[in-house]
């Protein structure tokens, strides 16, 4: 006998999502980038003759372009502060550091960036500090690796000498114009009562569906809530591991982590005794042999689960038997 | 004419750390939909438009929305859109829909499952993209440079924020949908540690997960589904700057802006979504709240903030003081983005215009 799903905790797992945008920085951030590659900071001078530091590209209050690009800093000065114990994947330092607002001399509004000043203690409001540029510019605000404690006292002196980089680092890794932000995100991800109970029966070697009680359509995998009727469903059917192909298409294209050769067959398969057909792969036969109505059995994989479906010897199945199902 | 449409039904899922809860929300969903129905007479069938508030990046996949419409039963068609916010603003999508005469009763619904990512790491995606956000500001550490900034001018105390944590904290033991609740002194808050100096655990809200849900309708249908509709007088939202940097973080324009726009003076209690101590002082100030007026007699967003659903539950909870009679005018607000960067205001009466 089935075990009612409720029985079951939810299934979880780790789920880590990767992906870089690759974004036009436009006219202002591309030359505020290109600067950073050359250890220089730029800000944007307003209609109304204050600096913004970082540039905007249209001014917030009047939301015309810069009137232009001015070098600022790049010592400046805190003027807030907190500070992170524990920093988090991404950040720009592993140690304990501070995240600050810092108004760079010459600017009249703030950048937000890291302080790396060792303790809570070292930290204050009016700080002042200095950039610390990354090793090899990249083409992005983290060419600036974080900000440190100086010495020097607003506007009381040129700014110190820069380290110069060596002129061959510069762009080495840049395409102008461009920058990219990877996105690393962790989640632990919960599967649905519905879905968990599906994935238990097919690591059995089971097909679970659920019947509505609204509308007594029964769908597979189990999804827990009827999307016709919106509610909660609670009554399991176990269904056979064959059905019918109802609709397919042949994948010609490869693409990368593809793991059948073209040409191919991505099928709705309806399952003897559902309603809502599923798409699966239908595989051990040419591709050009499949067709609406083709019976279809489930080859399960060494690894538990459905690895796809293959023909059955079965005549076709008449098209008014799955035409509701299409 | 904005009198013309009023809150008839409330309801909200308690606020909670939930494992079995997936980010599609359908399981917290379809229970507070049952809920508000039942409340109100009505059935699926009945809600013209239906608008959510939910975030893909809280969720970890693509278009989880859409997987949410199970919970609403889409046989036949709904008129159906979503907002990628706080569902605040889908309640004004929502509003905009019944005013224009589309719908004559809509339905807006938020949910979060704030505890399957880390998610002050998750918010730093909602910071500019090119300048800011690849440094992975997380939203803890924004705010606190916001706090800092108020202490050091002389704005509030460490202890004035401890004392809202403690109100709030009081004021929740009534509330069974809270997260966190119970009796604490200021001087007991202020004695553990910071977590992201200088702000402390009772200074931010706590993580959990939610969904809430609002029902509105036009005159005509409002007075039959509810004996006592919370009319919505004033309805409106505006956003500043999104240079961190470039505005005055101790001055809420947007939120002042709102509150002129929908013509909030005089309420009698507030509902205010600051998910930060030092952000309720802020809005009291901005949205010009005197001490005569009740502020977040439930506990507020410092006790329970499911993302995405807190700011339509804090609008939800000033109509449901109207439509109990325990008040005659209430102001419902939410706020989206850094450190109060945009800010929306809906005030509920009991008298129709």
């Amino acid at each position: 006998m089935s075990q009612p799903l409720a029985e079951s905790a939810p299934l979880r797992a780790p789920l880590e999502i990767e992906f870089d945008y690759t974004r036009s920085l436009g006219p202002v951030l591309s030359q505020f980038m290109a600067a950073l590659a050359e250890r220089r900071i730029l800000g944007a001078r307003g209609a109304d003759g204050r600096v913004h530091a970082p540039p905007f590209e249209y001014d917030p209050v009047s939301a015309e372009p810069p009137r232009e690009l001015v070098p600022v800093g790049p010592e400046g000065t805190v003027i807030s502060w907190s500070w992170m114990p524990d920093p988090l994947a991404g950040q720009p330092l592993a140690e304990p550091f501070a995240w600050a607002l810092i108004r760079l001399d010459g600017a009249d509004t703030a950048m937000l960036h890291a302080v790396d000043a060792g303790s809570a203690a070292a930290m204050r409001t009016g700080l002042r500090v200095r950039p610390r540029w990354a090793a090899r510019p990249a083409g992005g605000i983290r060419d600036i690796a974080c900000f440190e404690p100086c010495d020097g006292p607003a506007g009381a002196a040129e700014a110190p000498a820069q380290d110069t980089l060596p002129a061959q680092d510069i762009g080495a890794e840049r395409t102008p114009g461009m920058t990219i932000a990877p996105v690393r995100l962790r989640y632990l991800h919960t599967a649905s009562p519905g879905e968990s109970a599906y994935l238990r029966g097919l690591a059995a070697g089971r097909l679970l569906g659920q019947r509505c009680g609204v509308c007594g359509q029964v769908y597979v995998p189990t999804r827990g809530t009827c999307p016709a009727d919106g509610v909660t469903m609670t009554e399991e059917v176990e269904l056979p591991e064959t059905g019918t192909v109802t609709t397919f298409c042949i994948v010609n294209v490869g693409y990368p982590g593809q793991r059948v050769t073209p040409p191919y067959v991505a099928a709705a398969v309806l399952l003897d005794g559902a309603d809502i057909a599923f798409q699966h792969l239908v595989l051990g036969c040419d591709a050009s042999e499949v067709r609406m109505g083709l019976r279809v059995r489930a080859v399960w994989g060494e690894a538990g689960g459905i690895s796809h479906f293959t023909p059955t010897s079965e005549p076709d199945a008449l098209y008014e038997t799955y035409a509701r199902s299409l | 004419m904005s009198a013309d449409v009023a809150v008839v039904g409330f309801a909200q899922s308690p606020c909670r750390v939930r494992e079995d809860a997936t980010t599609s929300g359908v399981e917290m969903l379809v229970p507070i939909f049952a809920e508000v129905f039942r409340a109100c007479g009505l059935t699926r069938r009945d809600i013209g438009f239906w608008c959510s508030g939910s975030s893909d990046y809280l969720a970890g996949r693509a278009f989880s929305f859409v997987s949410a419409v199970d919970a609403i039963g889409a046989v036949p068609p709904a008129m159906e859109s979503h907002v990628e916010m706080d569902a605040a603003w889908a309640l004004y999508e929502a509003w905009a829909k019944v005013l224009t005469g589309e719908a004559e009763i809509a339905l807006a619904y938020g949910f979060g499952k704030s505890s399957g990512a880390e998610l002050r790491r998750v918010l730093a995606l909602q910071l500019d993209p090119y300048l800011v956000a690849p440094l992975w500001p997380d939203s803890v550490s924004v705010a606190a440079l916001q706090a800092r900034l108020g202490l050091e001018a002389g704005r509030w105390t460490e202890k004035d924020m401890a004392e809202v944590a403690a109100r709030s904290r009081a004021e929740a033991r009534s509330n069974p949908d809270a997260q966190v609740s119970g009796s604490v002194t200021a001087a007991e808050l202020l004695a553990r540690p910071y977590v992201a100096e200088p702000l402390r655990a009772h200074d931010c809200a706590p993580v959990g997960d939610g969904a809430a849900v609002v029902i509105i309708a036009s005159a005509a249908r409002a007075r039959e589904l509810c004996a006592r509709p919370a009319w919505i007088s004033g309805f409106a939202h505006q956003v500043d700057s999104g240079s961190l940097g470039a505005r005055d973080l101790l001055a809420v324009p947007s939120a002042a802006g709102a509150a002129s726009a929908a013509r909030a003076g005089s309420v009698e209690l507030a509902e205010l979504h600051a998910p930060f101590s030092h952000q309720e002082l802020l809005l009291r100030e901005a949205l010009g709240l005197g001490e005569g007026v009740a502020v977040n007699p439930s506990g507020g967003a410092l006790c329970g903030n499911p993302m995405f659903a807190a700011g339509l539950a804090r609008i939800g909870l000033a109509a449901r003081a109207v439509m109990s009679g325990r008040a005659s005018r209430a102001l419902g607000h939410a706020t989206s983005g850094p450190a109060l960067q945009q800010n929306l205001v809906c005030v509920l009466s009991g008298e129709a215009s």
